[in-house]
């Protein structure tokens, strides 16, 4: 599968592929950046944070299919479905969990990860799921004279837009500064009166409800399937490895990397597969443990 | 975890405070002289200090000595697999794969339940194994023995160069490596079709009669002794190993990183070096399972075997050899009956299972039994 080189518009070829990338970039964000928070903040070794992205990609397809629902009036109700399974899950099982050995954390998400393939199958069997984008996200667009996928675009604007939005919750609200506080120095927070639980609760609501609605956009550029938690683990971990923690840009930068990496090494070196990517992701650990904007804390 | 617990708290402290020179005879007496002079009152605090202090350097030899020493339990465990081979003869390929996977499962246990070191990339010493053995096989190397060396050996080489990426960074950091290097493994072999299959796997093997009289049969007669009896050496070198200074000062890592280097303990020569023995143990149950099954899939290096590793081992209990063993044989049997159900059913109870033991019983199955033993009155099993 060789680039069409020679063709007139190879150049811009490239371009397309690079813009893909992107678009896939922005997807591995949404559902990434929750991550980076539990994980790389608070420290919690949630392997299963694919799951939610899955779960979002679920509810996306049954409410968008036989639920009828407009394309854009399902996003947030996906979002807040997620959201909801979130808070249960923290409420119940991973807030028992915040103090244990990663060990423990890493058993208890492979358990949620096994339970939530299962009951996929379960429910909806293990082919992949078809969805169906309004018409005015279909097609293809030249304004800059390479193609662009209508929706391409529209996913990266959206993702910007969500990074922009998180960057100021985080650090301009108050809300982002509790967060902050009860992330570096959970007892000092409380001790000014900070309600640690509460604050860790929503966290975990927005990066669940974040990933579901990458999940649920990404139906039509990852695919969705029973194996979608583990098969893109991989991925959300190196985000935010590269990315460093809770860092909205580093997870961005990260994540739009790895999109054009993995876009154009499926596109032109499809032999090499995913091996790069790995190497890559062993050897940034190696050399800069703590990520590319972390921000030098050894956990 | 009685045992380890007190071996490891108590025999190295007192050998720096005394020194080496105090000679384990003249130490009685003081002890003698002073008991009467420190009156009647401090008595009961002061006997077991004494006891401490004074211990003869030999103390924690003889410690060791003392939980190395084989209890009955353990040779009725042993006549197992025996009994199983008389017992059960029509499921003798069921038992040769829970040998190979205890093997497995004891090698992981050796890194992470010994030496702490949390690993989500197990497979890749396994697959690793397996490939070396059944390319060796099916380019005209078919001695069985052979095939186990090269692939200790191939796994072993690759534990060891990866030992010191996975020494550096965290417990998030050596999660991530030991899965980047196990997926960079599946996605070679994977690709490298002309030399691995593929995802056809690798078959064409041709194995030669073990010891050149001992024929692989299709009853798997041969295969079962084979697999128990490498397993049961390997064992019996686990058992020596991890009840050796050297397996002593493993376990103090894993409860105190930082103390150990203090005890004289050189601490990543002794991670490399137990990383390398679990991957050659790795490395020898994936040349078992390809010589006992003459293929290779590729799902050998595949992720979710590892996290079924990891699970035998918690259902078992890790830090517990034993429970490496009793862990796999739960849970091939347990799969093997539930999975000819439903393999959705088998695979959601896998998971609420692993978040229930994560919840409520971290010292798996061999921890409850110690613990209702504990509460009848008698002593742990040995670990």
């Amino acid at each position: 599968m060789a680039p069409p080189a020679g063709r007139p518009g190879a150049g811009y070829a490239m371009l397309t592929v690079l813009f893909d990338g992107i678009a896939s970039g922005m997807l591995l964000f949404l559902i990434s950046v929750g991550l980076s928070v539990t994980l790389g903040l608070m420290g919690f070794v949630n392997l299963a944070h694919g799951a939610f992205a899955m779960l979002g990609g679920y509810v996306g397809v049954l409410l968008l299919g036989p639920g009828g629902l407009p394309f854009l009036a399902a996003l947030p109700l996906v979002m807040v479905v997620v959201a909801l399974a979130g808070v249960v899950l923290e409420r119940l099982l991973y807030r028992r969990l915040y103090g244990a050995t990663h060990l423990d954390q890493v058993l208890f998400s492979i358990g949620l990860i096994l339970m939530s393939i299962a009951t996929a199958v379960y429910i909806f069997g293990d082919q992949q799921q078809p969805l169906t984008l309004p018409a005015f996200l279909r097609g293809q667009i030249a304004p800059l004279g390479f193609d662009i996928g209508v929706y391409r675009l529209f996913l990266v604007v959206l993702g910007l837009c969500i990074a922009l939005a998180l960057e100021w919750l985080v650090q301009r609200t108050r809300f982002g500064a509790r967060l902050r506080a009860a992330v570096d120095n959970p007892r000092a927070a409380r001790g000014m009166g900070i309600d640690v639980d509460r604050v860790f609760t929503i966290a975990f609501a927005l990066g669940s409800a974040l990933a579901g609605l990458g999940g649920a956009l990404g139906v039509e550029v990852l695919g969705l399937d029973p194996g979608f938690p583990v098969k893109y683990i991989v991925y959300f971990l190196i985000v935010v490895a590269v990315g460093g923690s809770g860092s909205i840009l580093g997870s961005l930068v990260a994540a739009l990397i790895l999109g054009i990496f993995d876009v154009a090494g499926k596109y032109y070196l499809p032999e090499v597969g995913a091996f790069v990517i790995y190497a890559v992701m062993v050897a940034m650990l190696i050399f800069r443990p703590q990520g590319l904007f972390g921000r030098g804390r050894a956990h | 975890m009685a045992g380890p617990t007190e071996a490891v708290g108590a025999p190295p402290a007192p050998a720096p405070r005394h020194g080496p020179q105090r000679a384990p005879e003249p130490a009685r007496e003081p002890a003698l002289q002073h008991a009467p002079q420190h009156a009647p009152q401090h008595a009961p605090q002061h006997a077991p200090q004494h006891a401490a202090q004074h211990a003869p350097p030999g103390a924690a030899a003889a410690a060791l000595a003392r939980a190395a020493r084989w209890s009955w339990a353990e040779r009725a465990f042993w006549t197992l697999p025996v009994l199983a081979y008389f017992a059960l003869p029509q499921h003798l390929v069921l038992l040769a794969q829970i040998a190979i996977t205890g093997l497995f499962c004891l090698s992981l246990d050796l890194i992470l339940g010994y030496a702490g070191i949390v690993s989500l990339g197990h497979t890749a010493f396994f697959g690793v194994g397996a490939y070396a053995a059944g390319l060796l096989a099916s380019h005209g190397h078919g001695d069985p023995l052979l095939g186990l060396a090269c692939a200790a050996a191939c796994a072993g080489l690759l534990g060891y160069a990866s030992s010191f990426l996975v020494l550096r960074g965290s417990d998030l950091t050596r999660l991530m490596v030991t899965l980047g290097v196990a997926m960079m493994l599946y996605e070679a072999a994977n690709k490298l079709t002309d030399i691995t299959g593929g995802v056809d796997g690798l078959s064409g093997m041709e194995l030669e009669p073990l010891f050149g009289r001992f024929r692989f049969d299709l009853v798997g007669r041969t295969a079962y002794i084979y697999a128990v009896a490498v397993l049961f050496v390997l064992f019996w070198l686990a058992r020596r190993l991890v009840h050796s200074p050297f397996g002593l000062s493993l376990r103090g890592i894993r409860l105190n990183a930082g103390r150990m280097p203090a005890l004289g303990t050189p601490v990543n020569r002794r991670l490399c070096a137990i990383y390398t023995v679990g991957a050659a143990y790795a490395g020898v149950a994936g040349a078992l399972l390809a010589q006992t099954t003459q293929f290779v899939a590729v799902d050998s290096l595949a992720f979710p075997r590892s996290a079924e590793l990891l699970l035998m081992l918690v259902l078992g209990g890790s830090g517990n050899l034993y429970g490496a063993l009793i862990g796999t044989t739960v849970f091939m049997v347990g799969r093997n009956l539930l999975a000819n159900i439903n393999p959705q059913f088998w695979q959601f109870w896998l998971g609420l299972l692993l978040v229930l033991i994560v919840l409520f019983a971290r010292d798996g199955i061999v921890g409850a039994a110690r613990r209702l033993r504990r509460r009848l009155g008698g002593n742990g099993p040995p670990s």
